[in-house]
């Protein structure tokens, strides 16, 4: 009779055992940051956390109380304004890359300027701006604004909006075009009234990711909207965002000022978990 | 030569729908159907039918403009449809294709309710009749109607395979084309769904010019009151078959009488 039972003692077991133990570990390193970003920030930002933080302006120096309710309506007014720039732009040239192209000549150039755009480091869309609108005063003689913030936050967001429209579009199935197509449908209705309903939930997913992303940049937003200690004055001025707000305060010798930073940051990563969770509630409401 | 004349022949007493002169399709600098002349008769149900690659399909879909949207595809020759050229330079191929509806392999219901793949195209042609009753319409013409009556607001989706092509056709119905081409309708579905969408190709046929291409012959003998028979060869110095016209007749000549070799062979099944 073949012996046939396992043996501890052997040398492929041996090495088996160790290499799953090692993957194994490897793994657990690899989500180590996240967990530990998360509980400190956690426990440091969570032990002040007060509804005065939503409501009230930064204390000046050596001042006590207050909040950040200017930087959290800065971050929503910047990033709205972000989005506004991107996503019709973004969806735009999805959509002609992935129905109207032709694949060749301008559609790959498109698509590979796409690509490098979305490894241009944040930081050089911040200097671009500030050199195009900042410096030159172009948006009626005002300097830092709202507006540059948000245009430059739209620069690092719209590779990510082209390139999941175009992918989104493509994985909708040629028979539906054809079929749209085959009753006498224009390309535009083709389009707008089935290809890309079908494609929503991609789209949206990967303009939620884009979002997050956008919300948490600081470089950008440091030489365009620069900051502002009061509540936002109009999308002409300077104003007020978390990111900016955290690597103003954290450097200050100040302990209220470097206590709000840490409060600010736990609220950033909230957010931004928020939005990432809902991109995969999206996701999941898709495979449905 | 044999092909053209027992065409012209046969048919001249009968209204002409579609004309096809002497039509070159290639993709590219390859030739996929060569010089096709064939005369398709109004109101009637014509067959085509050959072995794979012969250019049946191609040629189908070169009827509504659908080689439009196939990069590289070329038409030579030209294609009458009433008399107009479907292929002169100011043709919108979007008005060509709202006269010639076209069903195909794979049902392909949109992803909306099935009352709503109906209005579709009845809506974007600018209907304003009663649209209620125009969906009604369409899926009793369909013989749909009464497996869908009671889930009208459901999506298409949820409907069986046969079901699904048989809104389709309903679906091209609404759009009141004069032809309906069908690109191989029964191809995916099970042998009860065909034996339905065949019924309802017998129905339709008093309201549309219909070209249907199978592979299925008995099917092409079931509803079929004139045959095309494509068969594809090599030629000299080129890359892969080209496909050419063997012989178009009424359906009982083509499978009882051929005046072909090749369409003897293949109809009864002595194929290549």
């Amino acid at each position: 009779m073949p012996d046939l039972g396992y043996k501890n003692w052997q040398k492929r077991n041996i090495v088996n055992r160790l290499l799953s133990v090692l993957a194994g570990l490897f793994s657990f390193l690899c989500i180590l940051p996240l967990i530990a970003v998360l509980a400190y920030i956690l426990i440091k930002g969570i032990s002040t956390f007060n509804l005065d933080l939503f409501t009230k302006l930064p204390p000046p120096p050596g001042g006590e109380g207050g909040g950040f309710g200017n930087a959290i309506l800065g971050s929503i007014i910047v990033t709205t304004i972000a989005a506004l720039i991107a996503i019709p732009i973004g969806v735009g040239g999805g959509i002609y890359l992935a129905e109207y192209s032709t694949g060749r000549g301008f559609s790959q150039f498109i698509r590979f300027g796409t690509n490098v755009l979305a490894g241009v480091p944040s930081i050089i869309a911040g200097v671009f701006v500030y050199g195009v609108i900042v410096s030159t005063r172009i948006l009626f003689g005002n300097t830092f604004s709202a507006i540059a913030g948000g245009t430059a936050l739209s620069v690092l967001m719209l590779p990510t909006v082209v390139k999941t429209t175009d992918e989104g579009l493509k994985l909708v199935s040629n028979d539906l075009r054809r079929a749209a197509l085959g009753v006498g449908a224009s390309r535009f209705v083709t389009v707008s009234q089935i290809t890309l309903p079908k494609a929503f939930t991609p789209i949206a997913t990967g303009v939620v990711l884009s979002i997050a992303r956008a919300a948490g940049e600081t470089a950008p937003l440091i030489f365009t909207a620069l900051f502002s200690p009061f509540w936002p004055n109009g999308i002409f001025d300077p104003i007020a965002t978390l990111s900016v707000l955290i690597y103003n305060f954290s450097a200050q010798p100040y302990d209220l000022q470097n206590q709000l930073a840490w409060s600010a940051s736990f609220l950033l990563v909230v957010f931004i978990l928020a939005l990432n969770l809902l991109a995969r509630w999206l996701g999941r409401f898709a495979s449905k | 030569m044999t092909a053209t004349s027992s065409s012209q022949s046969a048919h001249s007493n009968l209204d002409i729908c579609l004309s096809i002169q002497n039509t070159t399709i290639s993709y590219g600098d390859f030739e996929a159907l060569k010089n096709v002349f064939c005369d398709i008769p109004r109101g009637q149900v014509t067959a085509f039918i050959g072995p794979s690659g012969c250019g049946k399909s191609t040629l189908l879909r070169a009827i509504n403009r659908m080689n439009d949207l196939i990069e590289g595809c070329s038409l030579k020759g030209r294609i009458l449809f009433d008399g107009a050229d479907l292929y002169a330079p100011d043709v919108d191929p979007v008005e060509v294709r709202r006269r010639i509806g076209m069903v195909f392999q794979q049902p392909n219901p949109f992803p909306k309710s099935i009352y709503e793949n109906i209005a579709f195209g009845a809506r974007i042609n600018g209907y304003d009749g009663n649209m209620d009753e125009l969906v009604e319409r369409s899926l009793r013409q369909a013989a749909v109607w009464d497996e869908c009556k009671d889930k009208l607001k459901e999506s298409g989706n949820s409907l069986s395979g046969g079901q699904q092509q048989r809104l389709c056709i309903a679906r091209t119905i609404a759009i009141e084309p004069e032809v309906i081409l069908m690109d191989e309708p029964c191809s995916a579905l099970d042998p009860i769904s065909t034996l339905k969408i065949e019924e309802t190709i017998h129905e339709l046929k008093k309201s549309f010019t219909i070209v249907i291409v199978t592979h299925n012959m008995q099917q092409a003998v079931r509803v079929s009151d004139t045959t095309a028979f494509f068969n594809a060869e090599a030629v000299e110095g080129g890359s892969g078959k080209v496909g050419y016209l063997v012989e178009f007749n009424d359906t009982d000549k083509i499978f009882n009488a051929p005046s072909q070799q090749a369409t003897q062979d293949y109809v009864s099944g002595r194929f290549g």
